[in-house]
């Protein structure tokens, strides 16, 4: 008896068995069905906006698609920051551009009738120091002049069609834009090199220290009668020095990018480089102004020095004192 | 007066890119430069559409605001159309075109930019019309010939539509309603500030 129960309870044990390895065999294989199922369903959730609203935000967020016509963002529909930049550029920084050399311009005059001439106090000795080398004359002159021919022909494609071709007519002004656009293409990395070569000769000179925050107290005396002492560049001059390294190298930088083309680069960099140029480039004309008028008509004496090379030794103690005293010290001590 | 539009029935486009060689060809334009192009988004997947493409003529051109030697000029039919003798290839009208359409034949070395080319509307230029200069610059004016533009005519589909913005919207409306679609004219908030 107890022989064929514990037989039953075996048989029904294997058949139990056999219920749920089959059931494992035909179910286990469904979880990936369950999973993905799951999956699907989240899935769903996420996109539940209308497909056809999210084609036309694709549209407008120039969302790359592909084009059998190959070429730079050819694949794109729309590209928004067009606008923008056209905004930017036309609006305010042509206007306040303008504003801000216009003012330059003025204060400038304003300063010259006011003070005028800022004259030697103490008459020529006639002994003449060297100021600066003929190897940075050249450099200096160089760079000036290439500054000077890009920021004109720059400032023509800015504002030559407000204020040249009422004058010139369309072709006329056309004619020049033309030669203007390759020759500031072509000087632009001209000009770099000559920057790069001022800024690595000069660097040593332009530290800021205890000296340059007295003479900008006293406003490097070009208000009252004080001479406030100075190394051989004061601190106006490394002010401009340190601009033209800041400001210089963005918008020679961002000169390359426009300069060439042909690295596919996105309308968007271009435009921003663009604008980084434009806004470098009118604060440097306009810190140039004030450069150009303090070492020509501002001040007497202070031109000579970098068409000569030398300058009068009253005016270098007037104007840079602490170097002058540098150069007895080591021409004494070289004797 | 009519203003001309292009419409591309974005439901139609089966990127045939017949447009683009129908204009390559009448125009004869210069080598690496399409003024039409078909763009496809969600390429090879469910829901994908195509969309052809060049200038779309705005009404407050971007290309226009910018151009530093003031070469464009909108013709009576509100085509926008430039002068190739004033264009000096500075590349501005193509950073601020929303469309991508302005494109240059390069000219010399590191990608410098020769004359601008563009879709005209099949206009020509401001050449004598049928001049062999306008030609050779702008290529065909089917306009003055009372034709549109080719890649419209050409289009098997009939997705896209050039003409009067009247007429092609009105045609276009007409096709919606029978579809029970929504209308939606591509592009056209951002060319002509109008849905
Ligand atoms: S689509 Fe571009 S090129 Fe044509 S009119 Fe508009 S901004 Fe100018
Ligand atoms: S590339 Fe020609 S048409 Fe375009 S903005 Fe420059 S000058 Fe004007």
């Amino acid at each position: 008896m107890s022989n064929t129960n514990s037989l039953n309870r075996r048989k029904k044990m294997m058949t139990w068995t056999g219920i749920v390895m089959l059931l494992a065999i035909f179910l286990l294989p469904m979880t990936g069905y369950i999973s993905t199922g799951f999956a699907t369903a989240a899935e769903e959730q996420v996109e539940a906006t209308n497909p056809k609203s999210d084609y036309w935000r694709q549209v407008r967020d120039n969302t790359a698609g592909y084009s059998a016509v190959k070429g730079r963002e050819t694949n794109e529909l729309i590209q928004g920051s067009g606008q923008n930049w056209r905004q930017l550029r036309n609006g305010p920084i042509a206007q306040y551009g303008s504003w801000l050399l216009g003012l330059m311009l003025a204060v400038l005059a304003v300063f010259y009738l006011w003070r005028g001439e800022i004259k030697l106090s103490q008459p020529r000795t006639g002994k003449t120091v060297e100021r600066w080398t003929l190897k940075e004359r050249r450099m200096h002159w160089l760079t000036a002049g290439l500054f000077v021919i890009l920021g004109v022909t720059g400032l023509s494609l800015l504002y030559g069609r407000l204020v040249l071709i009422p004058l010139f007519g369309h072709h006329g002004f056309s004619s020049y834009a033309e030669i203007a656009k390759w020759t500031h293409n072509i000087l632009g990395p001209v000009f770099m090199v000559g920057l790069l070569s001022m800024i690595f000769n000069w660097f040593k000179l332009n530290f800021f220290n205890k000296v340059d925050l007295q003479w900008l107290k006293d406003f490097g005396g070009m208000i009252g009668d004080k001479h406030p002492p100075a190394e051989k560049l004061n601190a106006g001059e490394k002010m401009w020095f340190w601009s033209l390294v800041m400001m210089g190298l963005a918008l020679c930088f961002t000169g390359l990018v426009l300069d060439f083309p042909n690295f596919d680069q996105q309308r968007e960099v271009m435009q921003i480089s663009h604008l980084i140029h434009v806004i470098t480039a009118i604060g440097l004309i306009a810190f140039s102004f004030g450069h150009i008028y303090i070492a020509t008509i501002g001040t007497e004496g202070a031109l000579e020095g970098m068409v000569t090379g030398h300058v009068d030794t009253a005016w270098a103690q007037q104007h840079h004192d602490l170097w002058l005293k540098e150069l007895n010290k080591k021409a004494s001590s070289d004797k | 007066m009519a203003k001309m539009k292009f419409l591309c029935d974005e439901e139609r486009c089966i990127e045939c890119n017949a447009c683009v060689t129908a204009c390559k060809n009448e125009h004869e334009v210069p080598w690496g430069v399409n003024r039409r192009r078909v763009v496809t988004l969600d390429d090879g997947m469910p829901g994908e559409k195509s969309i052809s493409v060049a200038c779309m003529h705005c009404t407050d051109a971007p290309c226009q605001a910018v151009c530093p030697v003031d070469c464009f000029y909108t013709t009576e039919d509100g085509v926008v159309l430039h002068d190739k003798d004033i264009c000096i290839g500075c590349g501005y009208c193509f950073y601020a075109c929303p469309f991508g359409a302005p494109q240059y034949p390069q000219e010399g070395a590191f990608g410098a930019r020769g004359k601008m080319d563009k879709c005209t509307f099949c206009a020509g230029g401001p050449e004598e019309d049928h001049s062999h200069e306008e030609i050779e610059k702008y290529g065909r004016n089917r306009l003055a010939e009372g034709k549109l533009p080719l890649c419209a005519e050409m289009c098997s589909t009939k997705s896209l539509l050039a003409g009067d913005g009247d007429v092609v919207s009105e045609l276009f409306r007409n096709r919606v309603v029978r579809r029970q679609g929504r209308q939606e004219a591509w592009g056209w908030d951002t060319a002509y500030n109008v849905k």
